[in-house]
């Protein structure tokens, strides 16, 4: 069986994929685990996770273009200079 | 994606994931180094795993197990990434002990003393971090990511080296000698650790991007930065054509390519008795690997 592990780093740190161990069962898997990726107190924890039970998507198209859900969509440079000029000619 | 367009985009710095599709052909060539790699990993404890008990102190004896243990740590991890590809660890290891794969030239010759362990870990292992450290960008992904943790450990391992070493000068003439002999030992393999000067557009590995530097680029890095500490010391390095040029450029004599080609192919002074002791530590352990396979079924 293939493992993924997940390895956090520092207490409060987002776990991160690390790398991919073989094991015969999920005890063989926590021991290689421990020796692999903790053994110099470089994680505070692991995920281990059957690579059968990761579920990728990777198909993520912007068919539409929608870009008024993302900060890309408002590039406000132009329309602030020319607010701030009609504000001035405002104020005279 | 045709080849062509697969060529660009790894060219153009892209990187390929497992489930990708890849040309056969970069497949190959994947299979082919990062199985050399591991081989390297597993192949490169034996010299070193001679001197843990008769290492001279129980400082050394653990550091030495340490590294040991890394250096096989390694050599899982690669192969993990060469069984993704496609190639079993149990077929990688059948080859390994069959002669029929390559593992690196420096690993087939012996070490005499406790100076060739301290030469060993400080100047072999710098040498291959150079090498990895270039594996960072490869293109394939998996392979480059290992590689963090790996020089990571790395690092540690030439430090201990270099701890050795400089016990070793600060010590008695005798064991300054045995330094400088080792150091003698070891060079000319040293120089060709990185291979021939080939231009690295013609070099495969480079045309893939799975490596991200030519030959003489790295051989010029290690040499840039550890002939100044290995003269510092009051080392001699045996070769009297070495000099920094003004344009920062290292002259050297010209390595012995026959010589690595000679070794790499199995012919090394060590080759056969490590492959040996390779295939009897497999045969002998392969009770385990049955027991731990039942157990868990």
């Amino acid at each position: 069986m293939i493992y993924e592990v997940f390895r956090q780093e520092r207490k409060g740190q987002a776990f991160q994929h690390a790398g991919s161990i073989g094991a015969p069962n999920q005890e063989f898997a926590e021991v290689y685990a421990r020796e692999q990726y903790g053994r110099r107190q470089e994680s505070t924890a692991l995920w281990l996770v059957p690579r059968d039970a990761i579920d990728e998507l990777d198909d993520f198209v912007d068919e539409l273009g929608r870009t008024y859900h993302r900060v890309d969509g408002y590039s406000l440079k132009a329309k602030l200079k020319e607010a701030r000029e009609r504000a001035a000619a405002r104020a005279g | 994606m045709t080849e062509q367009e697969f060529l660009e985009y790894v060219q153009g710095g892209g990187q390929v994931e497992t489930g990708d599709w890849m040309p056969d052909a970069y497949r190959a060539k994947l299979i082919k180094f990062i199985e050399m790699h591991g081989n390297s990993e597993l192949m490169g404890v034996l010299p070193e795993r001679e001197w843990i008990l008769r290492a001279p102190t129980l400082q050394r004896k653990l550091a030495l197990t340490a590294k040991v243990q890394d250096e096989v740590g390694h050599a899982q991890l690669i192969y993990r990434v060469v069984e993704d590809l496609g190639k079993p660890r149990e077929a990688c290891l059948d080859d390994l002990v069959a002669g029929r794969a390559k593992f690196h030239n420096v690993f087939h010759y012996p070490t005499k003393t406790w100076g060739d362990v301290g030469v060993i870990a400080w100047l072999v292992d710098a040498a291959a971090i150079i090498s990895q450290k270039a594996l960072l960008k490869c293109s394939y992904a998996p392979y480059a990511r290992i590689m963090k943790k790996i020089c990571w450990e790395e690092s540690f391992h030439i430090l201990h080296g270099r701890d050795v070493v400089l016990t070793l000068m600060n010590g008695t003439d005798e064991q300054r000698e045995l330094v400088q002999e080792a150091l003698t030992r070891w060079w000319g393999p040293l120089m060709q650790f990185h291979g021939n000067p080939i231009p690295r557009e013609e070099d495969p590995m480079f045309v893939w991007r799975i490596k991200s530097q030519g030959n003489e680029e790295a051989r010029q890095q290690f040499l840039d930065g550890y002939v100044p500490q290995i003269w510092e010391l009051g080392l001699e390095v045996p070769d009297p054509k070495l000099r920094k040029r003004e344009d920062g450029v290292w002259e050297y004599t010209e390595p012995d390519w026959d010589e690595l080609r000679h070794v790499v192919t199995g012919h090394g002074p060590r080759t056969a008795d490590r492959l040996d002791l390779r295939r009897e530590a497999r045969e002998h352990s392969a009770w385990v690997r049955q027991v731990v396979l039942a157990e868990a079924a």
